[in-house]
């Protein structure tokens, strides 16, 4: 059977040609950056150009940057590295949206059992944009706000640079998780000012297993993994010199193709958006309609389980994703989506199709040629 | 039937993983479906089907075998459709039978259904019996050629509809020759114990658990003799069963055992070996396997538990639609809540639960 990949807000294929670029990281230029002696500076060199590389696209000015092993330990580093009791600057208070990534939520909620911090929820209208006057309310110049630039189950994009603005207007820091937007908006920190970011490479066809955070360098961070001093003493841990160039990479290609890629995406999520509601009853777009990333279509249907549409799908030959899916079977509904308000029930029926630069025409119409009618037998079932 | 879609339903356990293996060999398209049942507290229990390491085990398998795996959860029917019918019926003095009903309503319910919705042709389990289909089209459900584990009996609600659309790939097999082939694929439950007792009851037996989640305390109440004398007190009637030996007491000058049940008054009557003998029974509604009644004319076999031998019967018709089961020679184990499963020779014909038993005259 002939499968066709629609889950590019979970991982991403890697283009050849960034393999290609990582190989020699392997067996050649394998030194570790640590290392004075020839092969070490070779190493050494390529992560330096790689975070340079890095920075420069984001156009950060007052940046720097910490390699990590992902999205998930980006935010696990900004929330704790700006907590840590040791810490002098030490913040006290975290601010985060209901619609965060568990990596934010969940390392919110731990730094708050452990007493570490208070957390506050922020509000969200019912496509998960932060309520602007809701922020500025809670925030007081000892905080530190941290809302997904990009959220990957609806696809709704805040307006982080505005965001960054009321932040720092009360004196508050504001961390993002760009994870998702970084795959398809050009990240300039320049414009959008915020004080720490979090991407993971994979969501824009890198490496899995890298990412990192970057960080205002006027910011205290204190290491979370301690070791050898790498990083500049932030990050203990030999680098992972081949993940590192490939996200240097897969990002350099990224941006370089960023309009037609996005031109490309757009038509097919439209095509995707506006069939499904006309052709399914009971099926409605959750998320912005128009701040919403290129690649992403999400719905709710009425009657019908997303745990069950998936597996249907798939044996279909169509890979994709729901807000409440659970690999072990228990599924519960989406947290992000009850925080827009949509009832329990309805949000039992998440679906999350999102597509890619390889993703073709003809692939996104079978996928809605057969759609329809795997609905039509879940609800009869 | 080369590249058809079917549904495996896997428990991470050797057979069921064998099962998966045998399908994709024979090119079938082949997915992998585990159902989440509700397992109460016993989530930790390694016999159980469904705890994370099952689902971890038939993961892996499906990876090796390089089949898409779904772990769907069917927790509250299985709770309201299996356990609840044997909370209650224990409660009432029987010994049900759960594995019937859950192959009956939920196997072949709700996973069937499932199964046929997602698009797929074929519920394929690592059932131990075989299903022929003969000239007529109808099928046949018979015997797994291993003894030691033949499941037929578990399988005999099963109607017409139900078996055209169910593979069983092991019934040809025997368990060892399934080890072997777990091993030769390397599954690192090759060498797994078989699953012993109720999934969902857990490592300290039924009777705890129906003191656990029974919705009615549990009554002591008098043991009898057979003369009707008082000789003891027992614990609560889902303690025991007919046939039982242990917990009722000693200071008896001769063995005794449990032969009745006085629902009723809340009574255990005890007696001698000899009173244990029963010499027919009545059983219903049947099931039948081929869609309608079968001769009564000829001599059956009868199973009246899993793991009991099949006794020579013969049938007559009984009020309310019942079926007189009348043994040629007296048994000892049969036990009101069970199915009795009718077969000639290796053939089920059909299964009823049984209703009352009768002692000899």
């Amino acid at each position: 059977m002939d499968r066709v990949y629609l889950d590019y807000a979970a991982t991403s294929p890697m283009d050849p040609r960034t393999v290609e670029r990582m190989l020699p990281f392997f067996t050649q230029q394998f030194g570790n950056p640590s290392s004075l002696h020839y092969f070490g500076q070779q190493a050494d060199s390529a992560v330096d150009l790689a975070r340079n590389a890095i920075l420069r696209l984001f156009k950060s000015l007052d940046h720097d940057l910490v390699f990590t092993s992902g999205g998930t330990e980006s935010d696990n580093l900004a929330l704790k590295g700006v907590t840590t009791p040791i810490n002098q600057s030490r913040i006290k208070r975290i601010l985060i949206s209901p619609i965060e990534h568990p990596a934010v939520d969940k390392t919110a909620k731990r730094l708050e059992q452990d007493g570490t911090v208070q957390i506050d929820l922020l509000r969200v209208d019912n496509y998960g944009l932060i309520l602007h006057n809701d922020l500025q309310n809670k925030l007081t110049g000892t905080t530190l706000a941290s809302v997904v630039w990009a959220n990957n189950e609806i696809g709704t994009i805040n307006d982080i640079g505005k965001i960054a603005q009321i932040c720092h207007k009360s004196g508050a820091l504001l961390h993002t998780d760009a994870v998702q937007a970084a795959a398809h908006l050009n990240i300039n920190l320049n414009e959008t000012d915020v004080d720490m970011l979090s991407i993971g490479a994979h969501k824009f066809s890198g490496p899995k297993g890298v990412g990192c955070l970057v960080f205002r360098k006027t910011i205290n961070l204190d290491s979370q993994i301690v070791g050898g001093g790498q990083e500049s003493g932030k990050r203990g841990g030999t680098h992972n010199v081949p993940l590192i160039v490939g996200m240097q990479a897969a990002l350099e290609m990224a941006y370089k193709d960023r309009e037609s890629i996005n031109l490309h995406l757009t038509n097919l999520r439209d095509q995707i958006i506006a069939e499904i509601l006309k052709n399914i009853p009971g099926s409605s777009l959750t998320g912005h309609p128009v701040y919403r990333l290129p690649n992403h279509a999400s719905f709710v249907f009425e009657g019908v389980k997303g745990q069950e549409l998936v597996i249907a799908l798939d044996m279909a030959g169509f890979s994709v994703s729901s807000g409440s899916a659970c690999k072990v079977g228990n599924p519960s509904p989406s947290q992000v989506l009850l925080a827009l308000g949509i009832p329990e029930n309805l949000a039992m029926g998440a679906l999350r199709v999102t597509v890619g630069r390889n993703t073709k025409e003809d692939e996104v119409r079978s996928f809605l040629d057969v759609l329809p009618n795997i609905v039509n037998n879940l609800r009869n079932g | 039937m080369t590249g058809k879609k079917v549904v495996v339903a896997m428990s991470g356990g050797v057979d069921s993983s064998v099962t998966a293996a045998l399908m994709v060999q024979q090119g079938f398209d082949v997915t992998g479906i585990m159902l989440k049942l509700w397992t109460g507290d016993c989530e930790s229990n390694d016999n159980a089907c469904c705890t994370p390491e099952a689902i971890q085990q038939a993961r892996q398998v499906a990876g090796i075998l390089g089949i898409p795996f779904y772990v769907v959860d069917v927790k509250n029917r299985f709770k309201k459709i299996v356990v609840d019918k044997f909370i209650e019926m224990s409660e009432q003095g029987l010994t049900p039978n759960p594995c019937f009903y859950c192959n009956q309503h939920i196997r072949w319910g709700v996973l069937l259904d499932k199964t046929l919705q997602l698009g797929a042709d074929y519920l394929v389990t690592g059932h131990y019996a075989i299903i022929e289909e003969d000239q007529e089209h109808i099928f046949h459900l018979k015997k797994g050629i291993d003894p030691k584990k033949d499941q037929s009996y578990v399988l005999s609600g099963l109607d017409q509809e139900k078996l055209q659309r169910t593979i069983f790939p092991l019934g040809n097999y025997k368990k060892e020759g399934v080890r072997v082939i777990a091993e030769e694929y390397g599954f690192t439950v090759a060498q797994k114990p078989d699953s012993q007792d109720l999934c969902f009851v857990g490592s300290n037996g039924y009777r705890s658990f129906l003191s656990q989640y029974s919705t009615s305390p549990l009554m002591k109440g008098n043991i009898r003799n057979l003369s009707g004398s008082i000789v003891g007190e027992h614990s609560g009637l889902v303690n025991y069963t007919i046939g039982q030996r242990k917990g009722i007491g000693s200071g008896f000058q001769s063995p005794v055992y449990v032969i009745d049940k006085d629902i009723k008054n809340n009574e255990i009557i005890i007696g001698s070996k000899e009173m244990l003998k029963f010499s027919s029974l009545t059983a219903g509604p049947f099931n039948w396997i081929s869609g309608s009644k079968p001769s009564f004319q000829v001599e059956y076999d009868v199973k009246i538990r899993y793991k009991s031998n099949p006794k020579k019967v013969n049938l007559l018709e009984d009020k309310d639609g019942l079926i007189r089961i009348i043994f040629n020679d007296p048994v000892r184990d049969a036990t009101p809540g069970q199915v009795a499963v009718l077969y000639i020779q290796d053939e089920v014909i059909g299964g009823g639960l049984i209703h009352e038993v009768f002692r000899e005259k």
